[in-house]
């Protein structure tokens, strides 16, 4: 289980996907202070030979053609080595996070609303109820249909949890505002819309306790917006299930 | 000569007697209502940064009372002096307002172009005066209001500068101040951007073609461009807004909203997305609204005070025009977290470093323009300077986050918060400081206060980056922006320490403005006259009288050569002004 250190750089990574993020974001930067350091010594190099002084006149005539040219024609390629380089590889890592779907996937749909996050669980059967917001009350939060049977073993908590090593989807949606759905440590944000279903997946690598967040302004209690996010272990994660169902009265089965 | 006809008018207007309330209050003349949009402008942008103030002590120490300010404030803002988050979510929605809508672009646009704009072309003022002044009119009738929406029930819009939908749709009554004081700032900007469009066109001076137009022109001739086709984008949507929210109408609310546990009553079937779009459609153009004049400032100062011309200029120029054009194909890159599709993130991508090769053509020629030249270091220059580092930092964060992969982590999080203030505050704000104190003599006929310039400039360099440059490594750390107590999260924890750092740079940067509002103020009583080209420059606007009478021009200049005309081998001076001789 990993300690979760905060500092002033980023969070540790326990996802799959993680490490795509932080690579792109340590090649970027490492190629941005290239350019601004190379950009500042040639400032402060014509700073001080240029400066105005006695016998010291400026040219008219601007740099040689050549160098013009030169230097045009770098900036361009530069741009297209940032487009082609990072931004397509961009793009396939893209790709890979969100269209290949996962084979035997944990699905768990997150229900935002002011100020909390409720995580729905389909349950033993592993279908949802029939979901709609004309069922939501304060019963039902999840929205779920009564009459659906498939919905009887359905359960909800206020904390994300999940099992280590498996693909999740969550199917994220909103009563009311938007908020957005953040979890640092899985490199992971994504809006969550009234009115839309938007899927996401992620893969823990490691057990831990950490935190969800809203990262979407939605009111007073926006900052308070938070949830535990638990990973466990296969068998910890079992176990947790049949704790959840206990509560709901299915322990005879 | 096309504008003989406005010479004839404008000047037999400069012959009648004025009173005090058509000379300064109600005036027609381009340079008093840029004085006015100037004023006006340093005045919300300082109350802008007040409000920022007063977040910066809520962030940095959590539920302590404010000192001072806390017990002045009513108990619907604070709780013993300790801030509440109601009244923090107003203080950034109105920061963010304000500074941009009410602070720069007024700045920028209004008081820069306002003034020396017809100068530099030539003019003797704007093509339509009246509509001049409406504009100011109109800005300061909806910057009243945005000021008064404080004492609204429930207080200021809390929704965040964007105002989005559904949130904004169900805030309390400031929501509504909020639209229509932009509307009536949006109007101000339109009527403006009109003027602005058909003054470069029009009335330049004779022999002025639009390749001797100085950059600075340029910029705002593409700025008023940008004005004029994003903001009706916004105007439109804050006008659906205002009726979701007072007629019942449905344009953001989707069906089946539960807010706090009931049904909403609205009919639905909106889409809270549809606001994004038209906010972002204008809003990314807005950026550029808010850089391209402080570009063109820097462009001037740097010409002048390397007494070289601009390297690239026409690159500059066609790069400043594809930039406009571009700006308004790239607005999704504020959404690629709203679920969008591959298809649809991966346009928007290219489109966001497409449009960075222009920026990037137009810092290299501004930077390339240092070499060989004969470099004089007064203080608009330090500013001028100190804006290419600074405008460099901002432009190149906004690789990572124009790139969807590291947007998903970063988006929303401080640093974006970093991100955009190195373009607006030590960018922008720069820029702006250096065009006052550079035009400051041709305004007032007095020079500023060289050493206490220079105090300003370094005292407000250091904090600047001490504000801005923690954030971004609070962004790194997952902080996200916009939260009241940031120490919730165990990432807010972690981070604190920059945040001290951050608020106290931000004080530290208000304790060094003294020196620059004494120097403002105490310069204009000098009794030492300036001289009326200060800087030797070639740009039409100084070699007008100082300061400029009404009409400008003693005669209408006569332009034969280019803007940017510094040591031209055998010339008599070390500048050649674009007009010698003055026509008849
Ligand atoms: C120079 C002094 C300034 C300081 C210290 C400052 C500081 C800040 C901070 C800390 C935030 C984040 C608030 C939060 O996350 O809760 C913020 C937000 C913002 N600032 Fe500034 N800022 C300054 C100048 C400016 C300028 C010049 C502009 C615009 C031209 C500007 C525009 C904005 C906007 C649009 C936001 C976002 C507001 C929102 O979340 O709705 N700021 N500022
Ligand atoms: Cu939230
Ligand atoms: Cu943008």
């Amino acid at each position: 289980m990993k300690d979760p250190q905060y500092g002033w750089w980023l969070p540790p990574d326990v996802s799959t996907n993680g490490w795509v993020v932080d690579q792109l974001l340590a090649i970027i930067h490492w190629f941005m202070l290239a350019l601004f350091v190379g950009w500042g010594i040639f400032i402060i190099y014509c700073l001080l030979r240029f400066r105005a002084r006695e016998g010291h006149s400026a040219v008219y005539e601007p740099i040689k053609a050549a160098f013009s040219k030169w230097l045009e024609v770098g900036v361009a390629v530069a741009e297209g080595v940032v487009l082609v380089a990072l931004a397509m590889p961009a793009w396939a890592a893209i790709k890979n996070i969100t269209a290949e779907v996962p084979e035997n996937p944990v699905i768990i749909r997150a229900v935002a609303e002011q100020f909390k996050w409720l995580f729905h669980y389909s349950g033993k059967d592993g279908v949802f109820g029939a979901i709609g917001s004309e069922f939501i009350s304060t019963d039902s939060p999840a929205g779920v249909d009564p009459d659906d049977e498939a919905g009887y073993d359905d359960f909800w908590v206020y904390g994300l949890h999940i099992p280590v090593d498996r693909p999740v989807i969550t199917r994220l949606s909103s009563k009311d505002v938007i908020h957005s759905f953040k979890i640092p440590v899985m490199r992971l944000t994504q809006d969550a819309i009234p009115g839309l279903e938007i899927a996401v997946w992620y893969q823990a690598t490691d057990t831990g306790k950490f935190q969800v967040g809203c990262a979407q302004l939605c009111g007073l209690g926006h900052y308070e917006m938070k949830a535990d996010f638990v990973i466990h272990s296969p068998e910890g994660y079992q176990a947790w299930l049949d704790e959840e169902h206990a509560a709901l009265g299915f322990d005879d089965e | 000569m096309r504008n003989t006809r406005h010479w004839g008018l404008t000047m037999s207007d400069s012959h009648d007697e004025l009173n005090f309330w058509r000379k300064y209050v109600f005036s027609t003349d381009h340079k008093t209502i840029g004085i006015q949009y100037g004023i006006t402008a340093l005045v919300f942008l300082f109350f802008g940064f007040s409000l920022m103030m007063m977040m910066r002590w809520q962030l940095a120490y959590p539920g302590q009372a404010i000192p001072i300010i806390g017990a002045l404030l009513g108990d619907t803002f604070v709780n013993r002096g300790a801030m509440l988050p109601e009244f923090y979510n107003q203080l950034g929605a109105m920061h963010g307002t304000i500074m941009v809508f009410m602070g720069i672009v007024p700045l920028a646009v209004g008081a820069f172009g306002n003034f020396v704009v017809p100068l530099q072309i030539g003019a003797a003022d704007m093509a339509f005066p009246r509509l001049n002044m409406m504009s100011y009119q109109a800005f300061v009738i909806g910057g009243v209001i945005m000021l008064l929406s404080f004492l609204a029930p429930g207080g200021a819009a809390s929704s965040g500068w964007t105002s989005y939908a559904p949130l904004s749709d169900i805030a309390t009554s400031g929501q509504t101040w909020w639209l229509i004081g932009m509307i009536f700032l949006i109007f101000s900007s339109l009527l403006g951007a009109i003027n602005f469009i058909v003054t470069i066109i029009h009335l330049r001076a004779e022999g002025m073609t639009f390749f001797r137009l100085p950059f600075f022109v340029w910029s705002q001739l593409v700025t008023a461009f940008l004005l004029l086709l994003a903001f009706p984008a916004l105007q439109a949507a804050a006008v659906f807004q205002l009726m979701d929210r007072l007629a019942g109408t449905s344009f953001f609310l989707p069906s089946g909203l539960v807010v706090g546990g009931e049904a909403s009553a609205a009919v639905g079937g909106g889409s809270p997305l549809l606001w994004q779009h038209l906010f972002w459609f204008l809003a990314h153009p807005e950026v550029y609204v808010l850089i391209l004049p402080g570009m063109g400032i820097v462009a001037e100062v740097i010409a002048i005070n390397t007494r070289k011309p601009l390297w690239g200029y026409r690159s500059m120029v066609y790069s400043l025009v594809f930039l406009g054009f571009m700006s308004f194909c790239v607005w999704a890159h504020h959404m690629f977290l709203t679920g969008m599709g591959t298809t649809m993130s991966t346009f928007f991508q290219i489109t966001t470093m497409i449009i960075s090769i222009p920026s990037v053509i137009i810092l290299s020629c501004l930077v390339i323009s240092l070499w060989g030249g004969s470099i004089r270091f007064p203080v608009p220059m330090l500013f001028a300077l100190a804006f290419l580092p600074m405008f460099g930092i901002g432009g190149l964060t906004g690789l990572p986050l124009g790139l969807a992969v590291p947007d998903v982590y970063l988006h929303d999080s401080y640093y974006v918060i970093g991100h955009f203030h190195y373009v607006v505050a030590p960018g922008t704000i720069f820029a702006m400081f250096a065009g006052i104190y550079h035009w400051y003599p041709k305004a007032t006929g007095r020079a500023m206060n060289e050493s206490l310039g220079k105090l300003h400039f370094w005292l407000s360099f250091i904090f600047m980056n001490g504000i801005f440059m923690p954030m971004m490594f609070e962004g790194m750390a997952g902080v996200s922006r916009r939260l009241f107590n940031p120490e919730v999260y165990n990432t807010g924890l972690g981070a604190h320490g920059l945040t001290v750092i951050s608020s106290w740079s931000a004080w530290c940067l208000a304790l060094s403005q003294l020196p620059f509002i004494y120097n403002f103020f105490a310069s204009m009583r000098k009794k030492e006259r300036a001289e009326e080209n200060p800087w030797q420059a070639t740009t039409l606007e100084w070699a007008t009288p100082t300061p400029p009478p009404h009409g400008n021009f003693p005669s209408p200049p006569v332009v034969e050569r280019g803007p940017y005309e510094y040591s031209v081998p055998g010339a008599a001076s070390d500048f050649s002004p674009q007009a010698v001789k003055q026509g008849v």
